[in-house]
């Protein structure tokens, strides 16, 4: 199982959890095993067509999976996924 | 026993000398040059270039400042005596190639060589950066730099208020502040630069009467508007670092576009709930800000448009990061978090590190900044109506 951590904006569909543990062998089966696990946070990260919304950074660890494979890139067992969107907070 | 003066020839007669006319051409060739004396003779000038180091605090200081051993070191301090006990010290230290100049300083002038007159510190400035000059990473030069520049805030709210306060506490020359807002009782749980009994006033004033009561030395430049396309390019020109503070995403993409333009760094950190993120976007060396983030995300999930909890503290922590980051940069020490992002998440009091890599195909970056339109900047599809649609 990796872990997956959750950024605040998505806690609210994971009822609060700030790190997931999810099965699955590649980002987006990982992902997608996030979304089972809490369905309202499927239409956050994935678009119609079932790609990863432009506005969502994926990190495998410290790297962004954009220059990795994508949602295909393998993940293996204590992995660590970071799902991180813009925040423009400062005041 | 020897006297005083036979101990000197005798040092003199063991270590390495040499001539003014030789230091003058070994300058430009890595050689590490050190003046010796005491900072009250540092008046008059230095050799360009030079380090300095008190012979009274040598032994424990130069590791500091000539941390190779196998550098070639020139000292130097007024007439070629204490330079000459200085270098039989680093040699007993182990420094493989070290050299006394003849003459000193005084021999340098005559013979019509060229120094540099460093800024003079005022004996108050002199103990108020004192812990600065004990830092050989900071030092006399570091201090210098910091009080020749120019830095930017913007936002005097929850991460302008530290970074502003520590910013012209180390000596910031010059900073700048741009906010339109004024200080509310809410505000209170976290901007520690402002005060109760500045309630109702614009923040850029009560931040200048904090700043100024910390460190009168600090030019405060205060912009009571706010940041957009209008003002952006004339506001930020002339600065050497930008802190983005802000608390919105149209502002945060039109600041991008114009320093990547101006060519500016820009310091940048942002909070939510307990959570903070800080990076530094510095222009063509690094990442930009539309690398890491090429389209905002849509208003559900940026809750920077309406109003948010946040920790007191956590735009306390962020904001101190980011001035240390300032700093950093002024001075040209450290590693600068280019190319990195720094999460921090205070309820299980972790850091994480991530990669930021530039994007090829940047629409902003990836171009000379003189391609780059006023037209083009900040510009987003509808992010003004997503937000007021949110609230």
């Amino acid at each position: 199982m990796a872990t997956v951590r959750i950024p605040p904006v998505l806690r609210s569909s994971t009822n609060g959890e700030r790190e997931l543990e999810a099965g699955g062998d590649s980002v987006g089966a990982v992902l997608r095993s996030v979304t089972e696990q809490h369905p309202a946070t499927q239409s956050q990260l994935f678009g119609e067509g079932g790609d990863l919304n432009r506005y969502v950074n994926v990190y495998l660890n410290d790297e962004d999976v954009r220059v990795l494979d994508g949602l295909d890139t393998p993940v293996g067992e204590n992995d660590v996924l970071v799902i991180l969107p813009a925040m423009a907070g400062g005041a | 026993m020897p006297s005083g003066s036979e101990f000197i020839r005798q040092i003199k007669s063991q270590v390495r000398e040499v001539d003014p006319a030789e230091v003058s051409e070994l300058a430009h060739e890595g050689v590490a040059i050190i003046d010796v004396r005491e900072t009250e003779e540092l008046a008059s000038g230095l050799l360009p270039g030079a380090k300095h180091v008190p012979r009274g605090f040598l032994e424990s200081r130069i590791e500091g400042v000539v941390p190779d051993r196998s550098t070639p070191i020139v000292l130097y301090c007024a007439s070629g005596t204490r330079s000459a006990l200085a270098a039989h010290t680093l040699e007993e230290l182990g420094y493989e190639d070290v050299r006394s100049m003849t003459g000193g300083i005084t021999l340098w002038k005559d013979r019509g060589y060229k120094v540099e007159v460093p800024r003079t510190f005022t004996p108050e400035q002199r103990e108020r950066y004192s812990r600065h000059f004990l830092l050989p990473e900071i030092g006399v030069e570091g201090q210098q730099k910091l009080l020749d520049a120019k830095v930017l805030l913007l936002g005097a709210g929850g991460l302008g208020a530290p970074t502003a306060l520590y910013l012209a506490a180390a000596g910031v020359g010059t900073i700048g502040l741009v906010d339109d807002d004024v200080v509310d009782l809410s505000n209170l749980q976290r901007q520690v630069i402002h005060t109760t009994d500045r309630i109702g006033m614009p923040k850029v004033d009560s931040a200048e009467i904090s700043m100024k009561e910390l460190n009168p030395d600090v030019e405060v430049v205060k912009h009571h508007t706010r940041l957009d396309a209008s003002n952006i390019m004339e506001i930020i020109q002339g600065y050497d670092v930008i802190v983005d503070g802000v608390d919105n995403f149209p502002t945060r993409y039109l600041l991008n576009d114009a320093t990547v333009r101006l060519q500016i760094p820009v310091v940048s950190a942002s909070i939510l709930g307990f959570d903070g993120q800080l990076s530094v976007f510095a222009p063509y060396e690094g990442p930009c800000y539309r690398c890491l983030y090429p389209v905002p995300p849509p208003a559900e999930l940026a809750p920077s448009c309406g109003a948010n909890g946040v920790l007191g503290v956590l735009p306390g922590t962020m904001g101190m990061l980011q001035a240390t980051e300032v700093i950093k940069l002024i001075v040209g020490t450290g590693e600068p978090l280019i190319g990195r992002l720094l999460l921090y998440e205070a309820l299980g009091a972790t850091f994480t590190e991530l990669k930021v890599r530039r994007d090829p195909e940047c629409p902003v970056c990836s171009r000379r900044p003189e391609d780059i339109s006023d037209e083009e900047m900040g510009v987003f599809p509808d992010y003004e109506a997503f937000c007021a649609a949110a609230g």
